[in-house]
């Protein structure tokens, strides 16, 4: 399974909600299936995604928030899980895909090659209910669908192919992200007040 | 030696007082009775983390949400807190308002944590972050309010550095 045809395949979910990504591979393939105001790339900072994502769905509970992390990120924050299973925010989907590699700064092994380290079960171990691991598409898609279903915090461990993008670049300053994830989201914020 | 729940209630006040209704904190001695009012009012989120670095990314969450946030730590947290304040906080231009309890400095008695207390300020120095002492519980609360204002113009990360004369009877 290829991590770019799986967010290819939840690219038209994510419309509606707020994305937060790590940096390399992950993020560039995102991007390249077009850009949209909602999403934003952490393209520093490893293990924090998920940390963002947690801020954001404490304070924006109307809001669907879509973290996509990997495993070497993930690896370097491993506290986060048990700081998401502790406040269990309804609205989070944190989907990490794990490719044993940390293929964006040369394709190193991590410690979870050859299923040393399971991070679905440290997931799990951490307090997390919905944990799911799957390895195929359909069954991506599947976990996905499940937890933007349901309203609760869920986390998706998905095996991937260690390959990424031929080609990095955004047209899209770091800062210049920042301020217009943030404005979107004060517009949309501002939508809903009128509404109700 | 003992926590000075007076001065305790001065900052905390300050906190409220600045707007604030999200802090992100990991418990320290001097932020005991901080942490316990921040846990019984019902107007303000508290979110405790497994180390500091993460409350940089929750920091940043909260600000993206338009949320009024605050961190609370210890400077062996700050510490360890720095790669997320440089390469999250710095390079995307995310304010971050940082209430830091100076431990290891003058009249210290805890050799732990003496060389965190030497490193602190110059290594807010080295990093450009503006700061600034507070020491008296009549200003404190004057002073959470400059640092939050300031780190929102600046769009920077702000210090704020919890005495021993503040934050000790």
């Amino acid at each position: 399974m290829k991590r770019a045809k799986c967010i290819e395949a939840i690219y038209p979910e994510l419309q509606d909600k707020l994305v937060v990504t790590i940096m390399g591979a992950c993020a560039q393939e995102l991007y390249d299936l077009g850009h949209c105001e909602n999403f934003f790339y952490l393209q520093h900072a490893m293990g924090l995604a998920s940390s963002i994502g947690l801020g954001l769905a404490l304070s924006e509970p109307q809001e669907k928030v879509v973290v996509m992390d990997g495993d070497g990120s993930v690896l370097m924050n491993l506290g986060t899980l048990t700081t998401l299973a502790r406040y269990k925010p309804a609205n989070l989907t944190h989907i990490i895909f794990d490719n044993g590699s940390l293929l964006s700064t040369g394709g190193f092994a991590s410690h979870t090659t050859s299923g040393i380290t399971d991070l679905a079960a440290i997931a799990r171990g951490a307090g997390i209910e919905n944990v799911a691991a799957v390895s195929t598409p359909m069954d991506f898609i599947g976990a996905v669908a499940d937890a933007f279903e349901r309203d609760q915090l869920s986390v998706i461990v998905a095996k991937v192919e260690a390959v990424g993008p031929d080609h990095f670049g955004m047209d899209l300053k770091l800062p210049e992200n920042a301020f217009r994830f943030e404005r979107y989201i004060k517009e949309r914020r501002q939508m809903r007040e009128k509404l109700s | 030696m003992t926590v000075s729940l007076d001065n305790s209630k001065a900052v905390y006040q300050g906190i409220k007082d600045a707007g604030i209704n999200f802090i992100t904190a990991l418990p320290e001695t001097w932020l005991v009775y901080l942490l316990q009012l921040a846990e019984e009012d019902p107007e303000m989120r508290l979110v405790e983390v497994a180390k500091e670095e993460e409350a940089i990314g929750i920091a940043a969450g909260a600000h993206f949400a338009g949320t009024p946030h605050i961190l609370l730590m210890q400077n062996h947290g700050f510490l360890a807190a720095i790669n997320g304040i440089v390469s999250l906080a710095m390079l995307y231009r995310i304010p971050l308002c940082m209430l830091i309890a100076h431990r290891g400095h003058m009249g210290e008695p805890y050799p732990w944590h003496t060389q965190g207390g030497i490193v602190t300020e110059p290594v807010l120095r080295a990093l450009n972050i503006p700061f600034d002492y507070a020491r008296d519980s009549k200003l404190v609360g004057k002073q959470i309010k400059q640092a939050y204002t300031y780190s929102l113009s600046a769009l920077s990360p702000v210090a704020l550095l919890l005495s021993r004369d503040l934050m000790e009877d």
